[in-house]
């Protein structure tokens, strides 16, 4: 794991009170719940769509639920969860409004975190002619499964469109907070949201 | 990956201390076949019990000295650096109660009428092969398993322990299982019980006496059973359209390869398996409900549970789907237990759960794995 995604990580535990219940959805290897395992000492489930990582989470000895989050969280109870975390995996989602009301119906509060399509990089990038592919944005345009990318500015507007509360908000730069012109010098952001009133 | 347990013998356990079923009936005694691959751990922690589902037996891998080509049912996942390591785990099977493979079933002898049970052997629960598996443990000194391993009916036996005896199993593996029968299984295995019922060599169940068996019967059963556990995919790849010969001829002898296939399927089974004992097996899978105590409630079932679970289902089994496998998930959810769950892409239905796949293979791996760690540590 690299020093930027530790960041990612601890943005998220900061806000995550000890022995929290936590549902990660697109959980990859269970990095992250490991990871908040032995600092919050959180319970928790991974979800994961991906055969190699179910195999990964279960060796990292993380509960994981092999499943589409485009097909909801049937599964999971309303209120179940203390946090429902999506790490990364909010732009590549396909029906990324109902998966954002699923998890404030089975958690209490939602944190996600993606990258800032509105980084100065990717802005360049396109201004150059090219689409970004950087750290943050690995793939080329053709095979990338990041089909909702947005910016800060757009994350937010759609919780106002859709009555999410952010409560707080974390950017990052290389693991270094920015808090001057985020929406330009930020490339990752952290929100935790609850449902807004 | 992994070698054969090599040569294997039988063991057997007797037991006369009575045993009281679920349905009241009761059997003053009884016999259990066993074997066991690997060697247990001074504090007795590394026990694994395999459950068998409708056709299985004790004999789960290795060989007989006097049978080399008699290999366990189960040779692929158990054996030294196999998914179930037989070089870390001591691994028990059985030959469940009421079976046709040397425990005490309809075609044993009873001891007070010097002839076989037949009709008389009480029908059988999940609860009850439970109940008489924790003597076979106790037998064998073993307070409480690594883990309760199955697959279909052999993945209800471990649910069954995690609420039977929720302190005596750390981890159970439910594979290609359900909580409860759907209306449609059940109907599957009513039609595959007439079969056998309306046989005329069927006697009522003590055919024995007459020296028939309801072969019939039991052949059309199997073959009913085994579409069910194949999937339309993997008959289609197997066996399409073909025919046997080279052209329709119109009549009702065998013409394409799945008949052909199918009737060889029946005759092997009905060769070797008691009809009674099939009765039996698809009664104990109908009955089995954990939530009939609970108001039907599977969430207030499972309360009760203090077992890890890891939960496998296959895509394309349609007899037990990935629909009954998240039936299974639920509950556990609701109670907060630690549970995994993988569906494994897998064209060979709910036979899957037999057959060498990498990914089911290293999923299996990787939890024991971890159990393993465990029990050591």
């Amino acid at each position: 794991m690299s020093a930027t995604d530790r960041a990612d990580f601890a943005a998220i535990a900061a806000w995550i009170p000890r022995g929290a219940s936590v549902l990660d959805l697109g959980c990859g290897d269970g990095s992250l719940l490991r990871y908040l395992k032995e600092a919050r000492a959180v319970r928790g489930y991974g979800v994961e769509i991906s055969d190699l990582d179910i195999v990964s989470c279960i060796a990292n000895g993380v509960n994981v639920i092999q499943n589409d989050l485009d097909a909801g969280l049937s599964d999971f109870e309303n209120g179940a969860f203390d946090f429902v975390i999506l790490s990364q995996t909010l732009q590549a989602t396909r029906h990324t409004e109902p998966l954002i009301q699923e998890m404030l119906r089975v958690g209490r509060e939602g944190i996600v975190s993606f990258p800032n399509f509105g980084y100065w990089r990717s802005r360049l990038d396109v201004l150059l002619g090219n689409m970004p592919v950087s750290r943050e944005l690995p793939y080329q345009w053709y095979d990338t499964p990041n089909v909702h990318l947005c910016t800060l500015n757009d994350f937010e507007n759609f919780c106002r469109t859709y009555c999410v509360s952010v409560t707080a908000r974390r950017v990052m730069t290389g693991g270094r907070e920015v808090g001057w012109l985020p929406n330009l010098l930020g490339s990752t952001a952290v929100y935790r949201f609850q449902r807004g009133v | 990956m992994g070698t054969s347990v090599g040569i294997v013998s039988a063991q057997r356990a007797s037991f006369d201390t009575p045993l009281v079923f679920r349905s009241g009936a009761v059997l003053s005694g009884y016999q259990l076949l066993y074997e066991t691959y690997g060697a247990l751990n001074a504090d007795k922690s590394n026990a694994i019990l395999i459950c068998h589902a409708l056709s299985g037996h004790h004999h789960v891998a290795g060989f007989y000295a006097d049978e080399p080509k008699n290999i366990g049912w189960w040779d692929n996942m158990v054996g030294p650096g196999k998914p179930i390591d037989t070089d870390k785990f001591f691994v028990i099977g059985l030959n469940n109660l009421g079976g046709c493979h040397g425990s005490t079933g309809p075609s044993s002898i009873n001891p007070e009428t010097g002839k076989p049970y037949g009709a008389s052997f009480p029908v059988i629960t999940v609860e009850d092969w439970v109940e008489s598996q924790a003597r076979l443990a106790d037998r064998l000194g073993i307070g409480c398993f690594a883990a309760v391993v199955g697959g279909s009916l052999g993945g209800m036996q471990a649910l069954q322990w995690s609420l039977a005896y929720p302190d005596r199993v750390r981890h159970v593996l439910s594979i290609a299982s359900a909580p409860r029968l759907t209306a449609q299984n059940i109907a599957f295995n009513d039609v595959a019980r007439n079969a056998i019922l309306t046989d005329p060599d069927f006697h009522g169940g003590d055919y024995y006496q007459h020296g028939v068996v309801p072969t019939r019967g039991l052949r059309l059963a199997r073959m009913l059973g085994h579409i069910t556990y194949l999937s339309d995919d993997a008959m289609a790849d197997k066996f399409g359209r073909e025919l046997r010969t080279e052209q329709y001829n119109y009549g009702y002898e065998v013409e394409f390869q799945i008949e052909s296939y199918l009737r060889y399927q029946g005759d092997k089974f009905a060769a070797y398996f008691d009809a009674n004992t099939y009765l039996l097996m698809t009664k104990a899978l109908d009955y089995f409900d954990p939530a009939q105590d609970c108001g039907g409630d599977l969430n207030r079932a499972f309360a009760r549970a203090k077992a890890g679970f890891l939960v496998i289902s296959f895509t394309t089994d349609w007899r037990f789907s990935p629909q009954r496998s998240r039936e299974i998930i639920r509950p556990l959810l609701h109670n907060k237990r630690p549970v995994s769950y993988a569906e494994i892409t897998s064209t060979h239905g709910h036979d899957s759960f037999l057959m060498e796949h990498p990914h089911y293979f290293d999923v299996v791996r990787a939890y024991l794995d971890r159990v393993s760690c465990e029990v050591s540590a």
